[in-house]
């Protein structure tokens, strides 16, 4: 026995396929069976072409009306599963991807892993890779029960790459009857003004910690750094809880996982919570007045000073240079 | 109104983690309240509060009848708890979680409002909050940074990559709100000597109809196959700032030819 399907859960913002979709879809074609994906939201054919060219053959889409697209996600895979049988199904561990991954699981009775890191699958058994303890550990868990297994990916876990695949074949499945669980209504939707790259896409990504010592330093340090180098900004959490930033800012465990080219990281210690979403990163510059700190074990460019004289004179360097 | 909240008690994440032989967290010495449900319990209480009336329930699923974490949220003004210990239970995967914590809901019985943490800080699945709401019925209004209850309704701003929706539904339902959602209270001296006499209600799975076969090691229908330590990533060149350190730092990034 193999595994002969994969579905992918596939999300989409602004007409455009997410990147941790893109990784799913990349590795899950890896594994030769047939990869479909399912989607609830606008923009089905846009979309189709996207997921196509990274391996899906078909698309079913789902039309969420108001609803949250997760539940119409997972209601439309609950409803398609006897019909399709598929033997794996992949989620990315984000907000949508958690409320699928969590619905189907009653509707099928079927356990998830989540945060999953690797992904093992031999003969028709599947393995999970994740990473426990701030990332020093890492454990292996197969699924032993009948499929369809759930599983949610962290984002940044596999490079995605273009199979050169043409559109996804879209099959509609209109709108789903979620019940009750379908009466969470989407009223309104407030997007922030973004400038600059996405922190999960940037190639340079510049992080500031409580080291910055207030609010107005994370501006002038590392908002302006960042800009600089056309990257993103991110936080360790520390600033996060204090308000300085917001949340969708914060690189670590229970934030996001980053990995950038270059990964600045200004005023942080380096607990394991926070090296767990950057040390992954290509290259690490951190710059911290502690020798001792543990952000310097993974730094491949250390710098042992005070911020608030080190990044100021880099800013003005660079400046000096681009001029 | 009456609220649930649904608190799990776990090892203090101060201290390094270890696993077990059967490969579960150590879970022998004090637990305490995890720091992301205090959030919750302190939402709860400003909700009922709001709505002129009510009640917080606290529900838990712990190893070894532990209630530290439910006596620090009792003090805090919850006004009772419901808690599920037994050793069946050891083993139990996020699913089977979530059924005992489902359960226990209803058998607290009249419930408006069930509130959670996005995800928790020692397993963070972070699947429960869905699981629990797909098995009582209720819709899941997820990742709350800000939560009001009014005419039978919840209506939330759900965390979005972008910034934020806002998600309504009508009660019953279950909300799960994100850390730093409101300023968890500190328990007065007063508060906790009312918890060490407010009432928990012990139970076990049995109590709770449920079978072996669907809780522990059975419902989890998981087994893991290997543990080991992450590879280390070797530390690199360390220059104490004289007054120049950033040049070495300019000098870098015209290596990688990001400048
Ligand atoms: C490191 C680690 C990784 C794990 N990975 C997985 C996995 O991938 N899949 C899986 O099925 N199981 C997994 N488990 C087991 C699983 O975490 C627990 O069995 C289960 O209790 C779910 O807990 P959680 O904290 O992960 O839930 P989460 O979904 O993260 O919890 C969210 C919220 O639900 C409420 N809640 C959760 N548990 C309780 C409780 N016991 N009592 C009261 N309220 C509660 C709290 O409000 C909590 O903040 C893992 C356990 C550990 C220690
Ligand atoms: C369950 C759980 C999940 C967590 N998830 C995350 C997560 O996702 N992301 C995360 O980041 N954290 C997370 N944490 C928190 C983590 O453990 C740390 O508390 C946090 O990362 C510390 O942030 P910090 O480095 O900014 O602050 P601190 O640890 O206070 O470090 C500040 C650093 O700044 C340095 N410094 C001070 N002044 C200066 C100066 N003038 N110039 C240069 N350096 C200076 C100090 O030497 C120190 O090293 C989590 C914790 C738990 C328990």
């Amino acid at each position: 026995m193999s595994i002969s399907k994969v579905w992918v859960h596939v999300e989409a913002a602004g007409g455009k396929v997410t990147s941790s979709t893109l990784e799913l879809l990349t590795e899950a074609r890896k594994l030769g069976a047939t990869l479909e994906g399912v989607y609830a939201g606008d923009d089905a054919a846009t979309v189709a072409a996207q997921a196509g060219e990274h391996g899906a053959t078909k698309l079913y889409h789902v039309d969420p009306g108001e609803m949250l697209p997760g539940v119409a996600a997972a209601t439309a895979m609950a409803g398609l599963v006897d019909a399709e049988s598929p033997d794996l199904v992949l989620f990315s561990q984000s907000y949508d991807g958690r409320d699928a991954a969590s619905l189907l699981s009653v509707k099928l009775d079927r356990p998830t892993l989540t945060n999953g890191l690797a992904l093992a699958v031999d003969g028709d058994s599947v393995t999970v890779g994740t990473a426990i303890f701030g990332g020093m550990t890492l454990v292996d868990t197969k699924f032993t029960g009948p499929g369809p297994h759930l599983v949610a990916i962290r984002p940044k876990s596999f490079a995605a790459e273009s199979a050169g695949g043409g559109a996804a074949e879209v099959v509609e499945v209109g709108s789903v009857d979620a019940g009750r669980a379908g009466e969470a209504l989407v009223l309104d939707r407030f997007a922030e003004e973004q400038t600059g790259p996405k922190l999960e896409e940037a190639e340079i990504v510049v992080s500031g910690g409580r080291g910055l010592g207030d609010e107005a330093n994370y501006k002038t340090l590392v908002e302006e750094l960042a800009k600089l180098l056309k990257g993103a900004f991110g936080a360790s959490r520390a600033i996060v809880d204090s308000g300085w930033v917001p949340y969708a800012l914060q690189v670590g465990q229970t934030g996001k996982t980053v990995k950038p080219k270059v990964y600045i990281a200004i005023g942080i210690s380096g607990a394991t919570q926070h090296l767990v979403g950057m040390k992954n990163s290509d290259n690490i510059i951190a710059i911290n007045k502690d020798s001792e700190a543990p952000i310097f074990s993974v730094a491949d460019l250390g710098i042992v000073g005070d911020c608030k004289k080190v990044v100021p004179a880099l800013i003005e360097a660079i400046k000096a240079k681009t001029a | 109104m009456n609220v649930v909240v649904c608190v799990k008690q776990i090892p203090d994440p101060a201290v390094p983690g270890e696993l077990t032989a059967e490969h579960t967290l150590k879970r022998e010495g004090k637990l305490i309240l995890d720091e992301s449900d205090s959030y919750g319990v302190e939402m709860a209480l400003q909700l009922v509060e709001a709505a002129g009336g009510g009640e917080v329930v606290l529900v838990s699923m712990a190893p070894n009848d532990e209630v530290s974490g439910l006596r620090t949220a009792l003090a805090m003004g919850a006004a009772r708890a419901v808690l599920v210990s037994d050793p069946a239970l050891a083993g139990s995967d996020s699913l089977s979680t979530s059924k005992v914590i489902a359960k226990s809901i209803e058998r607290v019985g009249d419930v408006d409002l069930v509130l959670t943490a996005t995800e928790s800080s020692d397993g963070y699945a972070g699947t429960v909050p869905g699981q629990v709401a797909a098995l009582l019925g209720w819709p899941a209004l997820t990742f709350a940074k800000h939560v009001e209850t009014g005419d039978g309704k919840v209506k939330i701003q759900r965390q979005t990559e972008a910034g934020y929706d806002t998600v309504e539904a009508s009660l019953p339902a279950v909300v799960s709100v994100t850390a730093g959602v409101v300023e968890p209270r500190y328990p007065s001296f007063k508060g906790i000597m009312a918890a060490k006499n407010k009432p928990v209600d012990a139970v076990t799975a049995a109590d709770l109809g449920l079978g072996a076969d669907q809780v522990g090691w059975a419902g989890a229908r998981q087994e893991i196959t290997n543990v080991e330590a992450a590879p280390a990533r070797q530390a690199g060149e360390k220059v104490e700032d004289d007054g120049t350190a950033h040049e070495r730092v300019v000098e870098f990034l015209e290596n990688l030819k990001v400048i």
